[in-house]
């Protein structure tokens, strides 16, 4: 059993087969002239050993290279890359499988944020009937900690539309360093979901350790092959066309590790990569397909997944605009260029530029929530509890969001047309025109509790009160307070024996023992 | 299915049998075909079926009324109530006790347990909307109410004839256009010129209405919807005690 996300029946694109073509041309183009800069030097050097022009433009003390990618490489890497990446979980019913020439859609939160948002209801007295109490929603910026992790995964492994776990908070805490990062963040995620748990690296050192740890939990190395329960993000390229060093280093390690790996570029179109949509789509596929090629001349079959967060710039302060329409249609394009390649897709949606919960909130992610869901990529990013351009992360936020995931989730379901149907149909006119009352409500009810018909928001309010903050707080109290599964005493006894740097605070078990 | 039906009928007690009406209003099964909401009781005897098989074993149609019927459509209202149940259950049952009520009318002449009252309920004229019309009087029935449903376009002089002849205790009055609403004044007018005002209550509603036009035409009350229409009604009653 995997899960199963949804199928887009007919997504929606933008671009037609010969604006992809075009596209395509332009990018294979930009690999050979101006080709990637590279500042990693193994990097430069496998190019070369594969054929690719490379020059040195080392200047003073800043060693870097020319590599002119030449078109072969590119399609040779499109063919040697899976077309069907699995992605694992702790239990195995949590697990994906990303099939890149099938537009089936799983939701899935991010990114690294350092505020964390907490919200509170205090009341105030309405000054023209001294009498009244009104709870007004506030919101606390603080620093992200790693119980705030484990929280926010706790919550996400009881969202139902929420399909796996890119950790969404930056651990500040003050005992976490550079060497314990991304162990902590990695137990912290794991423990507190089953579900899939992506994440960037922080140090390269500790890839062996994160890894190690998954062993643990799946039982060796060969299990973690077959259920790969953690998987990583790498963004080797800075826009525009430069592959950076340690980033770089960190996505062939985990090629040479074999896990899957999410390769993407994040250009802002207006500043790193051009505004015009040809412009930003041509430069952000090449970034990809220079990366993915990377990924594959370090060890064919390395699965990964064709990865894109392009995003226009604001005029008024040069900052991104996720909110934005055309960062809209940007990750559409994505989405069809990656299925023109057959690779998954993992694309962006849901960001939004606001700082807080509230209705231009909404309006910029369901906007685009809706929008890219219907390009039918297969791993999409979307940002639950995410704001502020994914600065900022807010539980409350990520209750709201999956009530918007389990709307369009049902918009996209298939229709129930057929002979059978249509017969017991007619059978229901003709039987309801006979009666006095004329109404179709008696057939509702076979329905109503099959799961056939949507429920009503779940947040409305009563009359005319708008409760949505209160209620959807309710909710998140409701589903923090049902028990998540832990990885098993046993299992983590060995992880804190075995992999230096998790804090102990983090032992659910030894916490227990001390209350 | 009849014989079988008796065989249960028999050997059970009429308790029994009267928890199994009970359970079936709740259910919002009107006939044996009906699936109910849990589904699995398509050809076990229904509301109707029992019904008519409980007039037929004498057993007396208050106790039927009030332990079977009225206290299957507590636990649905207090399923409403909860968000347990929606308005199809409600509907669903309502219909499955109005079904039995047409079954027991003829028993219950002389009987001491009557129904709640009489009901005259129309849509006005000009207006041709009735499917909260037809909610209302479906509710009305189920809730226990004898009901007189006029349709739709119905003048003020039509609704005086019935007011007279039938003698309903009240008339409910539907309109969902504000073209269409000023028609329930004009009716409310007639029954005045007709000495008729004083012998009935006037409930209004509709899409058009608001608490303050019934008011304005001196409407007895103005009714949201129809669960709130039968809390008026038990309001109306409570006063008549």
């Amino acid at each position: 059993m995997a899960r199963e996300g949804i199928l887009v029946h007919s997504p929606y694109e933008r671009m037609t087969e010969e604006q992809i073509k075009q596209i395509h041309h332009a990018s294979v183009q930009i690999l050979n002239d101006p080709g990637m800069i590279s500042f990693n030097c193994e990097v430069a050097e496998i190019f070369s050993a594969n054929g690719a022009e490379v020059t040195s433009i080392t200047s003073a003390d800043n060693p870097c290279w020319l590599v002119r990618i030449p078109e072969k490489l590119v399609l040779q890497a499109i063919n040697s890359a899976p077309k069907i990446v699995k992605l694992g979980a702790r239990n195995k019913d949590n697990s994906l499988f990303l099939n890149g020439e099938e537009p089936r859609v799983f939701f899935v939160s991010g990114s690294e944020t350092n505020i964390w948002l907490d919200v509170d209801f205090p009341t105030y007295v309405k000054k023209s009937d001294p009498g009244t109490e009104i709870p007004v929603p506030e919101f606390h910026k603080r620093r992200g900690t790693v119980l705030d992790l484990c929280q926010a995964a706790h919550l996400c492994e009881h969202l139902e539309s929420l399909d796996a776990f890119i950790r969404s908070v930056n651990i500040q805490d003050k005992d976490i360093t550079e060497d314990n990062k991304d162990v902590n963040k990695f137990f912290a995620s794991l423990n507190n979901t089953t579900k899939h748990v992506m994440a960037g690296l922080t140090s390269l050192e500790q890839l062996d350790n994160v890894v190690n740890m998954a062993k643990l939990i799946v039982g060796g190395e060969e299990e973690l092959k077959e259920n790969p329960i953690i998987s990583f993000i790498t963004c080797l390229v800075k826009s525009p066309l430069q592959f950076i060093d340690d980033t770089s280093q960190t996505l062939m390690e985990i090629c040479r590790r074999g896990l899957p790996v999410v390769v993407s570029s994040a250009p802002q179109a207006g500043s790193t990569a051009p505004m015009k949509e040809d412009g930003i789509m041509a430069q952000i596929n090449a970034e990809v397909l220079a990366g993915i090629t990377l990924s594959q001349l370090v060890n064919e079959g390395t699965p990964v997944l064709y990865g894109s967060v392009p995003v226009r710039a604001r005029l008024d302060t040069l900052n991104d605009s996720y909110g934005a329409p055309e960062t809209s249609q940007y990750n559409i394009d994505c989405v069809q260029m990656a299925r023109f390649y057959k690779l998954p897709c993992y694309a962006t949606a849901g960001v939004c530029d606001t700082k807080i919960p509230g209705q231009q909130t909404s309006i910029e992610r369901l906007f685009s929530d809706i929008l890219v869901t219907l390009s039918g990529p297969q791993y999409l990013h979307c940002a639950y509890g995410l704001l502020d351009c994914n600065s900022t992360f807010c539980l409350l936020q990520a209750v709201l969001d999956d009530a918007h995931f389990q709307m369009i989730k049902f918009f996209l379901r298939p229709p129930r047309i057929s002979e059978d149907e249509v017969a017991e149909t007619l059978k229901q006119i003709r039987a309801v025109v006979a009666t006095p009352q004329k109404l179709y409500i008696r057939y509702i009810r076979p329905l109503m509790r099959s799961g056939k018909l949507s429920m009503p928001y779940p947040f409305e309010g009563d009359g005319e009160t708008d409760n949505v903050f209160a209620l959807a707080y309710e909710r998140m109290k409701q589903l923090l307070a049902q028990p998540v599964e832990h990885i098993d005493p046993t299992t983590t006894k060995k992880i804190f024996e075995e992999i230096p740097g998790i804090l102990s605070r983090l032992n659910v078990y030894e916490e227990r023992r001390k209350q | 299915m009849k014989e079988a039906m008796k065989e249960v009928m028999e050997e059970a007690m009429e308790e029994d049998i009267l928890a199994l009406l009970k359970e079936n209003v709740i259910q919002g099964r009107r006939t044996k075909n009906d699936e109910g909401v849990d589904g699995d009781m398509v050809g076990t005897p229904a509301v109707l079926e029992l019904t008519q098989l409980m007039v037929e074993s004498d057993i007396a149609p208050e106790i039927i009324i009030k332990q079977g019927l009225t206290a299957g459509m507590k636990v649905v209202g207090d399923k409403f109530a909860t968000k347990e149940y929606f308005i199809p259950d409600m509907l669903a049952s309502a219909e499955a006790v109005s079904g039995a009520m047409d079954i027991l009318r003829p028993y219950l002449d002389g009987s001491s347990t009557m129904t709640k009252g009489k009901f005259a309920i129309a849509t006005v004229k000009g207006d041709i909307h009735d499917i909260g019309k037809n909610i209302v009087t479906i509710l009305l029935k189920g809730a226990g109410y004898e009901v007189k449903d006029l349709g739709i376009d119905a003048s003020p002089e039509k609704i005086v004839k019935v007011v007279r002849e039938y003698e309903p205790d009240f008339l409910g009055l539907s309109a969902l256009l504000t073209t269409t609403m000023v028609a329930m004044g004009k009716t409310i007018e007639a029954l005045k010129e007709n000495g008729l005002r004083d012998k009935v209550k006037v409930l209004v509603g509709g899409a058009a209405v608001s608490e303050e036009y019934a008011q304005e035409i001196e409407a007895d009350a103005y009714c949201v919807d129809g669960f709130h229409a039968i809390r008026v009604l038990e309001d109306f009653q409570k006063v008549k005690l």
